[in-house]
């Protein structure tokens, strides 16, 4: 008590104080320059043109658009975004359903009852792994930019990128959705003699249906809202539509076509809960 | 010519340098043949048996079925030859959304090609047959019911429907009884052992309960720390020699992951 009394100053001063006040200052010298760069100027949101400009558009947003000629338009699209997204699903599964049989391991008949495969599956199965790495490594937007250039502005340049992208992502998740589930069925099947599309019709599709299922859907979901994200880049659809409205900051249509993406995905949802509910 | 002819057999478990799950196992099954295979738990009967049905290899010595060995086969003759083996796995096999009769019917997929198998998913092919199956086994009535709404014993019977439908010349079917009362297991094991003679094929059934072992079986083989303990007519098994089989026998809680002929398969990879 009375060492603490005799030397306040001591108790009071906090060691590691200075040391803060220093990296603070060296972050702030360093991180200047960089603001300077990358012309960061926060304060333009809040200048009176701004401001007005963003009120104006954001006021807009309160009624959305309901003229008859624009209705008629954006239930065109609509029907052209779903159209995008459902037949790019279905090229992606056409694709994606062999490359899961070929990369399912729990189906391996070499590995029964030795543990091991066979080098040639390994190979072919690693093979076709690295082919759906390199689909779905790139962004399904990139994709799309590749295709408008090669077949001209449109939805095809929407449903291939949507293919190509997402035969890589169901491929890989409904694979591992297979050897994740119960492998009892099927592997008493292969014991007793069945090939592998019987074992994966008997035994692996009725223990996973409803996952398999419900990734499905969830993916034509974000098929739509992929769609409407190539439509900036000219990939048709709604976001097309979308990207022209934003670009006149026109927040009646904007906000129309948004409340049209929630109920798409809301209907998805229900979809999918109707379809879990009956396989159930 | 013999079913299975078994010299020295040794027979690890996959992955893993671990001590031998059977040892020096010698056994000659004739074609047509019942017998039962007991032992305490965690002996090497459902080890045994998933060798005999061609879904473990074993390590050393020489293991023929049907006169060839399965081993040195091409991979397609293997998997035809395993098309002749059935093997009912203690817990059955079946996906809990399916119905019952595709269950039974999935005994004929090795006959069948992809678009019947397909054909039948959607139209059972012969539900008539299914019906026939089950019914045997007092199950007639759930043929089109889904297998998550069977009880434990309804299943493991629905499980045995499956194999009276399969063609197989040899039927391996581990612990058949294990979720049946009195008398269903007699029913259960009559009804295996009638259609075992009616198309003369070897029927190999592991047992917990000895005394329907000892009363349906001709010959008992006895497991014991994964050697044949013994390997005998019914009439020359004695009492003492049970007692000693199952002397010291570890309480159930410590038993290994053995009730399951895939259950090879636990030892890789990671659990939580």
């Amino acid at each position: 008590m009375t060492a603490m009394t005799a030397t306040p100053s001591a108790v009071q001063r906090d060691p590691a104080l200075r040391r803060r006040i220093f990296i603070i200052i060296t972050a702030l010298v360093i991180l200047w320059p960089t603001m300077v760069v990358s012309e960061f100027k926060p304060w333009i949101l809040f200048d009176e043109q701004s401001l007005a400009a963003t009120g104006r558009f954001l006021a807009d947003f309160l009624v959305p658009a309901h003229d008859t000629e624009f209705l008629q338009m954006l239930v065109r699209e609509t029907w052209n975004t779903v159209a995008i997204a459902t037949s790019g699903l279905t090229l992606a599964l056409l694709g994606a359903i062999p490359c899961t049989l070929i990369i399912n391991e729990q189906l391996s008949i070499s590995a029964l009852g030795t543990g091991r495969m066979r080098p040639v599956a390994l190979a072919v199965r690693q093979t076709v792994r690295w082919l759906m790495v390199i689909l779905r490594s790139v962004p399904e937007l990139v994709w799309a930019l590749l295709f408008v250039r090669i077949i001209g502005l449109g939805p095809t340049a929407g449903v291939l990128a949507i293919a190509l992208t997402y035969c890589g992502m169901l491929g890989k998740v409904y694979a591992e959705i297979l050897e994740s589930s119960d492998a009892h069925a099927s592997d008493t099947l292969l014991a007793n003699g069945s090939g592998r599309l019987a074992a994966l019709l008997y035994g692996a599709l009725p223990e996973a249906a409803s996952e398999l299922m419900s990734y499905t859907v969830y993916r034509w979901e974000c098929a739509i809202r992929g769609s409407v994200v190539m439509g900036f880049v000219g990939a048709g659809g709604l976001g097309q539509r979308m990207d022209e409205s934003l670009k006149a900051m026109n927040g009646a249509e904007v906000s129309s076509m948004l409340l049209v993406f929630v109920a798409l995905v809301a209907l998805a949802d229900q979809f999918s809960k109707v379809l879990r509910r009956r396989l159930g | 010519m013999p079913t299975y002819q078994l010299q020295d057999l040794t027979v690890r478990h996959l992955g893993g340098r671990s001590a031998p799950a059977l040892q020096a196992i010698k056994l000659t099954i004739e074609q047509g043949e019942q017998l039962a295979l007991i032992g305490p738990s965690g002996a090497g009967k459902t080890t045994l048996l998933a060798t005999l049905s061609l879904s473990h290899k074993p390590s050393e010595g020489s293991f023929n079925a049907f006169g060839a060995d399965p081993w040195a086969l091409g991979e397609a003759a293997r998997h035809r030859l395993r098309a002749q083996l059935f093997l009912a796995p203690q817990t059955p096999p079946l996906p809990p959304r399916q119905r019952v009769v595709t269950a039974v019917l999935a005994a004929r997929l090795p006959q069948w090609s992809v678009w019947r198998a397909l054909v039948s998913l959607f139209k059972p092919e012969d539900p008539q047959a299914a019906w026939q199956a089950l019914s045997r086994f007092n199950l007639g009535d759930k043929l089109y019911s889904r297998v998550d709404r069977l009880s434990g014993g309804e299943r493991q019977r629905c499980g045995l429907a499956r194999l009276l439908l399969s063609p197989a010349k040899a039927l391996l079917v581990d612990e058949p009884l294990s979720a049946l009362d009195p008398a269903l297991s007699e029913l259960t094991l009559t009804t295996l052992r009638e259609e075992a003679r009616a198309r003369n094929a070897t029927l190999i059934c592991s047992l917990h309960q000895v005394e329907l072992a000892l009363s349906h079986f001709p010959r008992i083989v006895a497991l014991r720390d994964g050697r044949i303990a013994f390997d005998l007519p019914r009439e020359q098994v004695t009492p003492e020699m049970i007692a000693a089989l199952y002397q010291g026998e570890q309480p159930p809680a410590s038993k290994p992951h053995d009730d399951d002929a895939m259950a090879v398969k636990l030892g890789v990879g990671a659990c939580l």
